[in-house]
């Protein structure tokens, strides 16, 4: 098994953050054209050049949050508004004495980092059309207070914005300023993408209910997202004052918002070359053809338009070659469960699961009404019933979705605190859904990955800066998941975009992703559904192992030979009561089992 | 002085109600919210004072005329940015490409008309007074608005087809109800209700091309504390919204009134993410 285990444990695939984003050849490229921009162009184009470079600063952190973690943010502004009031204001000596350029900026960062969490914690109850609108009325509001707050800011008549002294006080020299933050802000971001956070964004975004089970808590990493976002967003706003030279209140429409927004969806969701060249393009679109300007925000609408109804990927999309070559057709799943033990480890002594008098009720229907369950390690319990017997229901109050009106849920004793969702991944208890719940566009190592999220050591700041321990834990998620992926027999497909795959391999997906938590406890919820009669065989097979290396597992099925193959306990709901429990070979012949739900 | 913060906060607070009421009567038909609500606020006085003050054409024909646009808007609407993402609603794209559509819109206007604000014409020939048509218009718009859907909803057989699709899209599918011709029926009549709210608004608001994202804003907030699709929720939230924001401009200033409604429209919707008259709803796993 070692040996098996050790080839596995190949080299890694895409060492840096932004190799794992499609390729560091194209970063290069842009660093290149980028740093010797000045040779070819005259002082026009360098401030485009400038231009893009700042408000890819701010994009590259929206990108985090409307990319990755999917939230619509369209008033994203507002924080360069900010930045930029902020940094002209402190610099201007008007209101408060006199400051440095750069302590200004900094202060800018802490000002956007404030305020991008304020505009970005109604996510965390909010969600999409109602977190689109609080985005849009707080840019509304920021416009206002800035023509408003005359003493500070200027009013209608604006204030001048900082100027950074030699070397950057010459166009050029303030172009390479932009230019060397811009490249640090992808850097930082690409290292967050190919990170257990970026992968957490994405769940979140594509597979939350998943994310729950793996226990990723979205406020921890949605704050950090937004103090992230709004610092660079700061930054930007203080780069675009000094560009600027001098700010208004009209510096600022809501226009540039939605450039910033589109720039992100037109580059595709998940991607940072394809914002980075989203922007790029969006910036220096209206200057090929003068009459364009007028029309540019006109232009961009069109353009979100076509892109959601057309190609909802986005430029990341056309350049995704990789997923293009054909998959191979006949392919079959072949699980290795010799592998399990060095994925579980050591199995977990004495302890259950257990339901006391569990009730549950939805309105007038009893879901659940007074059930008394017990899942022991090392064994397969399982759970079956017609349809609307309670099944699913009572696998989702142990995992802590629904909340049981009566009873308790215990783990080794212990009552598990309820609705605590995310909770239940620390205490290993792991879980399948019925409709498997994955984020198409990552590839299926990815996925994986995702199950393995809350064993990283590093924190957010370590990722963003590439520092050791975010490496360590790369390498440890890396090579656990492509056991699990080995161990469920999809090693061969471990790059594949998830979205490319057939039904039944989602499945066992589901099933490494879950492993990844070295499970005490794993819950499937009809695991064999869709699948055909020699992979229900080779599941059956992979379950037992999976018991056999310690973990205690819970089957909703209604395949009545699969449950009757491989469970050491069978108990038969009928609307939510225990109809009857027992060994297999009892409740095969247990006559009203027969007439309820077998048939005879 | 209380009574001027009445009248404006009431009439101000029917427009918000009446937008309200529009993202309310799209929602019913889809389950969509769409941006283009505030919008079609925008067009009503837009269209009202292009066709009465520049062409010089009579009210009535300028208000019919403004409401058909209104409807033809929402019908493009449903047409263009609604149904092609109908399929896969748990995506959202409708966010975004009801998102592209208003600012389309907006953009068209803010270049064919002006970008300034420009001047509604009085609708009634009568002489100004404390009780001014700028105040009692909107609130007669509003009560117009609330007897109508009411009767239809009631009383004719497409109102209660629209009730059938808003309770429930797959039976009311089932039973063969039409469902894309009452959604487009619906879009056309929440077109001609945002509509209407610009043009009895107009005094109060201008024909002015800014007003699409204020009116996006101020009326979802009826709609997010009067309950998804709840019509007298709306009014109710609208009209209190309306004498908040009156009372706040009285007390503190224009612009620090707005920063006061976007904090309490937060810190509510934060309290109660579904709406003051709402009922929580378990996700399904």
């Amino acid at each position: 098994m070692d040996t098996q285990a050790a080839q596995l444990r190949s080299s890694r695939a895409g060492a840096s953050g932004l190799g794992a984003t499609g390729g560091v050849l194209p970063f290069l490229a842009l660093l290149a054209v980028g740093a010797a921009l000045p040779l070819f162009v005259g002082g026009y184009w360098g401030l485009i050049a400038t231009r893009a470079c700042i408000y890819w600063v701010l994009v590259s952190g929206l990108n985090l949050v409307v990319g990755f973690a999917g939230q619509i943010a369209i008033g994203w502004v507002a924080l360069l508004a900010l930045g930029a009031y902020t940094a002209s204001v402190l610099t201007a000596g008007t209101a408060v004495p006199e400051l440095s350029p750069y302590l200004a900026l900094v202060i800018a960062a802490a000002v956007g980092a404030v305020f991008g969490l304020i505009v970005g914690l109604p996510a965390l109850r909010l969600r999409t059309f109602y977190f689109a609108i609080t985005t849009l009325g707080f840019a509304t509001i920021v416009n206002q207070v800035a023509l408003a707050w005359q003493s500070v800011t200027g009013g209608g008549v604006g204030v001048a914005g900082p100027i950074f002294p030699d070397p950057f006080s010459s166009k050029w020299g303030f172009y390479y300023f932009c230019f060397g933050l811009a490249a640090i802000c992808t850097w930082m971001t690409a290292n967050i993408a190919a990170s257990r956070f970026g992968r957490a964004l994405t769940a979140i975004r594509d597979a939350e209910v998943a994310a729950e089970a793996c226990g990723i808590a979205k406020p921890a990493l949605l704050t950090a997202v937004f103090l992230f976002s709004g610092a660079v967003a700061g930054i930007a706003g203080a780069l675009f004052a000094s560009l600027q030279s001098y700010i208004t209140p009209d510096a600022f429409p809501l226009d540039l918002s939605i450039l910033f927004f589109i720039a992100v969806l037109i580059g595709g969701r998940g991607s940072i070359l394809g914002p980075l060249l989203g922007t790029i393009l969006l910036t220096a679109l209206p200057e090929f053809a003068a009459p364009l300007v007028a029309w540019s925000t006109f232009l961009y609408a069109v353009l979100l338009l076509v892109i959601v109804l057309a190609i909802p990927g986005g430029i990341a999309e056309i350049l995704d070659f990789k997923n293009r070559r054909p998959l191979e057709s006949h392919r079959a799943i072949v699980p290795q469960p010799d592998l399990l033990p060095g994925l579980i480890g050591t199995p977990t002594d004495g302890g259950a699961l257990t339901l006391e008098q569990v009730a549950l009720s939805f309105g007038g229907v009893q879901a659940i009404d007074g059930l008394d369950l017990e899942i022991r390690p090392g064994q397969v319990h399982g759970l079956i019933g017609p349809n609307g017997s309670g099944k699913t229901t009572t696998l989702n109050v142990i995992s802590g979705y629904y909340l049981q009106q009566r009873g308790a849920v215990r783990l080794n004793g212990t009552v598990l605190r309820a609705l605590a969702r995310n909770r239940r991944a620390h205490m290993r208890i792991a879980r399948t859904f019925q409709t498997p719940r994955i984020v198409g566009s990552a590839s299926v190592l990815q996925n994986v990955m995702i199950g393995g999220t809350i064993d990283g050591k590093g924190t957010f700041v370590e990722s963003l800066l590439s520092l050791p321990r975010h490496h360590r834990d790369e390498v440890m998620l890396h090579d656990t998941a492509t056991l699990a992926l080995a161990a469920v027999g999809l090693e061969r497909l471990g790059g594949v975009r998830a979205d490319r795959l057939q039904h039944s391999e989602l499945r066992f997906i589901e099933i490494a992703r879950a492993l990844m938590l070295r499970p005490a406890y794993l819950l499937l919820d009809e695991p064999a559904a869709g699948l055909s009669a020699e992979e229900i065989k080779r599941l059956g097979a992979l379950l037992v192992a999976i018991a056999q290396a310690g973990t205690g597992v819970l089957v909703v099925e209604h395949h009545p030979d699969l449950i009757f193959d491989i469970c050491h306990h069978v108990t038969v709901l009928n609307l939510g009561k225990k109809l009857a429990a027992g060994t297999p070979t009892e409740i095969r012949s247990h006559p009203e089992v027969v007439n309820a739900y077998l048939g005879g | 002085m209380i009574q001027s913060i009445v009248l404006s906060g009431v009439a101000i607070g029917s427009i918000y109600a009446l937008i309200g009421i529009t993202y309310n009567v799209m929602f019913s038909a889809s389950r969509v919210f769409s941006f283009t609500a505030g919008t079609l606020g925008m067009i009503g006085g837009v269209l009202g004072s292009l066709f009465i003050a520049r062409m010089g054409m009579p009210v009535a024909a300028g208000l019919l005329l403004a409401l058909v646009g209104g409807a033809v808007l929402g019908i493009v609407t449903e047409i263009v940015a609604v149904r092609p993402v109908l399929r896969s609603l748990d995506q959202h794209l409708y966010v975004l490409s009801t998102l592209a559509l208003a600012l389309m819109v907006q953009q068209f206007v803010a270049i064919e008309w002006g970008t300034d604000a420009r001047p509604f014409p009085r609708l009634l020939p009568t002489a100004r007074t404390d009780f001014d048509q700028q105040f009692w218009l909107p609130m007669l718009a509003c009560i117009v608005v609330i007897v109508g859907l009411e009767l239809l909803y009631r009383y004719t057989l497409v109102g209660r087809a629209f009730l059938a699709i808003a309770e429930d899209n797959f039976a009311a599918r089932a039973l063969g109800l039409p469902e894309r011709g009452l959604r487009i029926a619906s879009f056309a009549l929440a077109g001609a209700i945002g509509t209407l709210a610009g043009f009895a608004g107009g005094e109060l608001l201008l024909a002015f091309f800014g007003n699409a994202p204020m009116l996006t804003f101020y009326g979802f907030i009826p709609v997010a504390l009067g309950g998804m699709g709840n019509n007298r929720g709306a009014v109710v939230a609208g009209l209190l919204l309306g004498l908040f924001q009156q009372t706040a401009n009285f007390l503190i200033g224009g612009i620090f009134a707005s920063v006061a409604v976007f904090t309490v429209f937060i810190l509510v919707l934060l309290m109660r993410p579904e709406g003051l008259a709402g009922v929580t709803a378990q996700r399904r796993v």
